[in-house]
């Protein structure tokens, strides 16, 4: 510990830090620019400038190391001289245009100029003027505002892993740009509109729509994938504008993904529904909601009386809140049905465990591991900050490995990568298993048949990754969850997380993958392989939420009554008989229980639009028209506190409940990949026009590697028609050299794909 | 081009004959008996660093940096890589002396940074050669594959286990890729940008690892002083100031050039040498070291002697010792607006005051040169400059403001004059 004085204030601080962090750590503000706390220390804008005892000249506060006895003086008249000199330099060619500019009112060198800018300015030359980029849909720019800081260009490289800005040019002439005709496609892009001090990069979705000043900030929680990211959704009229990211370090840290950032665009779409409608000779018919909820209670009875409890099923997806799921549980359960289900893009339902999987421990911890295996995951697409999180993980140490049937770029170095079939994700995770099992020099674990089982350097390379390390993780993502084999590959993964003392986890798919387990919205299985007489769909669209969802859009057309909660048309429309508009989430109170096991409760931040209704309402009315019982919650929080009862911590386990045998298997022949495209993944990001713009957004490809597309007889940018099941779907053809021979991948849950079947599965595909 | 030796670095070379760079002829006049003594006497690397202390060597890139204590600094027992490297970027305008020592006299370098290694305990260097010239990195190589197969380079040189990989590094062509971090920046591939300093390339360099960095004339004395001895290159100079320099004189004498003479000689003795004004013209001013050194005018370089101290004293720096001579005809005020220009061209652009101040400063002097000026913006001028100096990242925007000070100081009835009179008080030429 050092002993520093900043200011005449007396403070110990650790070795290593700087002057900024020092000044940080007792709360005096050194005006600044360049420093950000996620980034390197780049020292360029000399904002900061403060005078040291000693030091002829003044010192840039977040650049310069304390040392002991130091004594920093940051108003002191060597002080503030500098940083007005700064300040005026960084004005000199600004445009000063703060009424037109979106950054007004949030402008950090505007707030700065305040305190430290002249009234006048003594640069009478002509100002430069710097060309506009296009960086996509979702970054605007205003290149003349470009203070030249250099935080964008650091967070594309270290944080978002690939330098997707970067400045050419010298002196004057030096510009923020992208790569000549590129735009800025990583996932977690949004981050430089914070980043960006000035009004250099903005939101292109929210440009010019509101004033900061007007907007009201309001705390929720990202819908989206398992990491529950905190958010700061801002309002104005009952409009969501713009949604920030509310710092967390635990959890999001500063960051959000494009999807948490952008995907509100949907909640002020044309396709909300505002009133309850019920279908009558075909035709839809607005209802108050007294009828269409009686039309659905008397509804659901009829059917149940008629054909059993076994004839409904309520199906749902992992966005919805835990309220919902209980009620919606809870409803089904008073008539006497078990049917209600939410892992919806399951292949495999057969996997049973001791409580909820979750992650196994803490984000932090994982990120913090010395070694870690994901099994099965697009992990960039699935869980963007995680991904990030794992790149600085990279940074200090940890060894990051990899099993999955395909080598997309992680954007950080691997210790080991196993790329394997889909339908032979357990092998491959077998062949660590050997690699570790040879290693050791044990048995192999109980359940665990290594005939056959090779382990070749790729699996010795994890292998060895873990070795002699303490704190170590394996976590299964989405592709491993959607796996037709996903308890053998579960099984599998919890042997190697035994073998080697890792902390078995799972990647929540989405914002309450966890909590849906937690009140026991799962467990019915697949509730289309059987077609229901009646389904009740809450904020699920068959064809974009279900794994087959060839199977799932012809049960629903085939049932008697489909009662869709819905905040959107288009597929209720399609499909449904009665509708019940219901709000999203940013119009209704609820909880999430994110991968980590934390339960995170929000308030609507915005009132229903028109007649939608919290789905938690709608089910409490519709249970009290059923005459259930222990059906009248006053508010949601009475519905979470029955919901979650209890030590939530003690319910969460992956240890496996019963042995599952694994044993490796052959495969042959074409096998389709599928995935959900990042943008595809929940109704809200489908309907985000910006978030669709982007290039993940982008039509779904056709890709295989070189020999099978030779094989298949496809040429790069030719079409393929894929035939699977009964369905078809025409895609463009597209190299990627990261597949194992005889794998083509076609994203699933996209309209262009919507009429395939499974995620993995047999395939024809020929060329268009 | 003229060349005057009575120095250590171009120390019988004959300009005239074609093959004198070459691994024979230098071997003749004494080449590489300096590595040999080193190897073959078992010269420690304390006693090679000793005689470099010695000898007063300071670096000859621009700033005058004791080369012994830079030697010093390096953590000689770091596990490590370590990178030694050469910097033959030679951008400052008026300097010319690295590429001729390159091209006429290269192993001089190649033995110089062979003992740097060995010093230091570096078995990689890299030779970092501007851009812009293409015969001269030719030559370079071509002595380099000449030392390497002589055993002189390489693995076990000489036969003993000691090794030093040495590589010829082709830049594109920047000023600030002769600043030291940006230099290794560039030789890493990056765009070329000066790091913050602390950490220093001692401890910070080259891909993260301890580097020595030397300007190129720095390591081609080193064979001179471990072949004769610290003590005989202190006192070829004087006190502070040892050895001989090469100076790059330029501008209005008869016989422009290099000339490698005695730190310590007066500078009417340099004129002298260098042919005297041009035209018989008389001396206005000289810019004693490169481009970025205050000018002095007449009188006081006249009464100056040719080494860092004096210079110095005189209000000036010897810098990298190209001498821009100017006589009477020259208009200071449109000196200075191409001096700024060079600065506002080459400012690398990172950092707020050297970035927008250069461009500020360059306008305004551009402006009075064109009859535009305002009473006011002389003291402008020399505000701003203190704004940008001793606050940016690099020496760069230092360089920027000394020619201006040096010009107002000296030079500044001319400027009043361009601004009252919207003209040039220099005419008749
Ligand atoms: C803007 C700028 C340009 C420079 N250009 C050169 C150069 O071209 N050649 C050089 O040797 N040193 C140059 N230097 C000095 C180097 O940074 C460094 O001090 C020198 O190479 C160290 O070698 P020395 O100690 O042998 O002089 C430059 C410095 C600055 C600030
Ligand atoms: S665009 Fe914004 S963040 Fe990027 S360098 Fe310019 S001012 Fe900084
Ligand atoms: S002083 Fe100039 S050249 Fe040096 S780092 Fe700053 S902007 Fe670049
Ligand atoms: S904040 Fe320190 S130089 Fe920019």
């Amino acid at each position: 510990m050092l002993e520093i004085e900043i200011d005449g204030k007396k403070l110990t601080v650790p070795g290593g830090s700087t002057v900024m962090d020092a000044a940080n750590s007792v709360g005096v503000h050194i005006p600044h620019f360049c420093y950000h706390k996620k980034l390197s220390i780049a020292a360029n804008c000399r904002m900061c400038l403060v005078q040291v005892e000693k030091a002829p000249k003044p010192l840039p506060a977040c650049a310069t190391p304390v040392t002991d006895g130091m004594k920093v003086y940051t108003h002191s008249d060597m002080a503030v001289k500098a940083q007005k000199g700064v300040m005026e330099f960084l004005l000199i060619n600004h445009p000063l245009d703060c009424p037109i500019c979106d950054q007004g009112g949030e402008c950090q060198l505007q707030d700065l100029a305040v305190g430290y800018g002249q009234s006048s300015s003594r640069y009478e030359e002509e100002k430069r003027v710097v060309p506009n980029k296009n960086l996509g849909p979702l970054i605007s720019t205003d290149m003349t505002r470009c203070i030249h800081c250099s935080r964008c260009v650091r967070f594309t490289e270290e944080i978002a892993g690939y330098q997707e800005l970067g400045m050419p040019g010298r002196g004057e002439h030096t510009e923020v740009m992208s790569f000549i005709g590129k735009t800025v496609n990583s996932e977690i892009s949004g981050n430089v509109i914070d980043l960006c001090p000035v009004g250099a990069l903005t939101s292109k979705p929210f440009r010019y729509s509101a004033r900061t000043w007007e907007l009201s900030r309001r705390k929720s929680v990202s819908p989206h994938d398992g990491l529950g990211a905190n958010l700061v959704v801002q309002v104005k009229d009952h409009r969501v504008k713009r949604v920030l990211p509310l710092e967390n370090e635990a959890i999001n840290e500063c960051w959000l993904a494009d999807r948490d950032r952008f995907s509100y665009e949907a909640l002020n779409s044309e396709e909300r529904l505002t009133k309850p409608l019920i279908k009558q000779g075909g035709v839809w018919q607005e209802a108050d909601w007294q009828s269409a909820l009686e039309y659905v209670a008397n509804g659901l009875k009829d059917i149940v009386d008629a054909h059993g409890a076994g004839s409904i099923a309520g199906v749902a997806t992992e966005h919805a809140t835990v309220e919902e799921l209980y009620l919606l549980k809870q409803l089904f359960a008073g008539l006497g049905s078990h049917n209600v289900e939410t892992r919806l893009r399951a292949a495999d339902h057969g996997l049973k465990t001791a409580g909820a999987t979750w992650l196994g421990q803490s984000i932090v911890d994982v990120a913090t591991a010395e070694a870690v295996l994901v099994i099965g995951s697009t992990l960039r697409k699935e869980q963007p900050l995680l991904a990030q999180r794992l790149r600085q993980g990279v940074k200090k140490g940890l060894k990051l490995s990899v099993v999955n049937p395909h080598a997309d770029d992680l954007l950080t170095a691997l210790a080991g990568q196993v790329v394997v079939r889909p339908d032979q994700l357990v092998e491959g995770v077998l062949a660590v298993v050997k690699a570790v099992v040879d290693a050791k020099g044990v048995a192999a674990p109980a359940q665990i048949d290594l005939s056959g089982v090779e382990a070749d350097d790729a699996a010795r390379a994890i292998a060895a990754s873990f070795a002699d390390k303490e704190k170590t993780a394996i976590v299964l993502g989405n592709v491993a969850q959607q796996n037709p084999r996903y308890a053998e590959l579960y099984a599998a993964a919890a042997a190697l997380a035994e073998l080697t003392g890792a902390k078995l986890g799972v990647l929540g798919a989405a914002a309450n993958s966890v909590g849906a387990q937690l009140v026991g919205a799962t467990g019915a299985g697949n509730v289309f392989a059987e077609p229901k007489k009646a389904y009740v769909l809450l904020n699920t669209e068959v064809e974009f939420d279900v794994g087959d969802s060839l199977q799932a859009l012809r049960a629903v057309q085939g049932a008697a009554m489909v009662v869709a909660l819905s905040s959107f048309g288009s597929c209720a429309l399609e499909h449904a008989d009665v509708i019940l508009p219901v709000s999203p989430f940013s119009e209704t109170s609820g909880t999430f229980v994110n991968m980590e096991g934390k339960a995170q409760s929000f308030n609507g931040v915005v009132r229903p639009l028109g007649e939608t209704r919290p789905a938690w309402k709608v089910f409490r009315v519709l249970g009290n028209l059923l005459g259930l019982e222990n059906f009248n919650f006053n508010s949601s929080e009475e519905v979470r506190d029955i919901a979650l009862a209890g030590d939530l911590a003690a319910k969460l386990s992956n240890a496996l409940a019963a042995p599952v045998a694994v044993k490796a298997q052959a495969a042959s022949g074409v096998v389709r990949l599928g995935e959900v495209p990042i943008y595809q993944a929940d109704l809200l990001t489908r309907r985000a026009p910006s978030l669709q713009a982007t290039v993940d957004g982008a039509a779904p490809q056709l890709k295989a590697n070189a020999a099978t597309l030779a094989r298949l007889g496809l040429s790069i940018g030719g079409q393929a028609l894929v035939k699977q099941g009964q369905g078809d779907a025409q895609l463009a053809v597209e190299l990627d050299n990261g597949l194992a021979d005889d794998v083509v991948r076609v994203p699933a849950n996209h309209p262009l794909t919507r009429a395939l079947g499974a995620f993995v599965g047999p395939v024809d595909v020929t060329q268009a | 081009m003229t060349v005057y030796v009575k120095g250590v670095v171009f120390e019988g070379v004959d300009f005239d004959d074609p093959n004198s760079w070459k691994l024979d002829a230098y071997v003749a006049r004494g080449g590489y008996a300096a590595l040999k003594k080193i190897l073959q006497t078992g010269m420690t690397q304390d006693e090679i660093i000793a005689e470099m202390k010695t000898s007063s060597l300071r670096g000859r890139g621009g700033a005058g940096f004791p080369t012994g204590l830079k030697w010093s600094f390096m953590p000689r027992n770091f596990p490590g890589q370590k990178y030694l490297v050469c910097n033959t970027d030679e951008g400052e305008p008026g300097t010319f002396k690295d590429l001729d020592i390159i091209v006429n006299n290269p192993h001089a370098l190649i033995e110089g940074m062979i003992i740097g290694g060995f010093a230091m305990g570096i078995t990689v260097g890299y030779n970092y050669i501007h851009g812009e010239v293409f015969e001269a990195y030719e030559r370079f190589e071509a002595a380099l594959e000449e030392a390497r197969a002589a055993g002189f380079l390489g693995d076990n040189i000489l036969g003993t286990d000691f090794c030093f990989q040495l590589h010829g590094h082709h830049g594109y062509g920047a000023y600030i890729c002769g600043e030291e971090t940006a230099l290794l920046e560039s030789l890493e591939g990056k765009k070329g940008q000066p790091r913050f300093k602390p950490p220093f390339p001692a401890s910070f360099g080259l891909y993260g690892k301890p580097t020595t960095i030397n300007n190129t004339e720095t390591f081609a004395s080193v064979p001179y002083i471990i072949r004769e001895g610290g003590q005989k290159f202190l006192e070829l100079g004087k006190p502070n100031n040892g050895g001989t320099k090469l100076f790059s004189i330029s501008g209005h004498v008869n016989r422009p050039g290099n000339y490698e003479i005695p730190l310590g000689t007066p500078f009417s003795e340099l004129l002298e040498m260098a042919g005297g004004m041009r035209g018989g013209r008389k001396l206005k001013a000289v810019i004693p070291g490169g481009s970025s050194a205050p000018v002095l005018p007449a009188d006081i370089m006249m009464d100056c002697t040719m080494d860092y101290d004096a210079i110095a004293k005189a209000g000036s720096m010897l810098g990298s010792g190209a001498v821009i001579v100017m006589d009477e005809s020259v208009c200071m005020v449109k000196a200075l607006e191409r001096l700024s220009y060079f600065y506002f061209e080459e400012s690398c652009g990172q950092c707020t005051p050297c970035r927008e101040g250069t461009g500020w400063l360059y306008r305004v002097v551009h402006r009075i040169e064109h009859g535009q000026g305002r009473p006011e913006d002389l003291d402008l001028l020399l505000s701003v400059g203190a704004n940008i100096a001793g606050r940016t990242i690099c020496a760069l925007g230092d360089a920027a403001v000394m020619p201006v000070q040096g010009m107002l100081k000296h030079f500044r009835a001319e400027f009043e004059h361009h601004i009252e009179h919207k003209n040039c008080l220099v005419r008749g030429y």
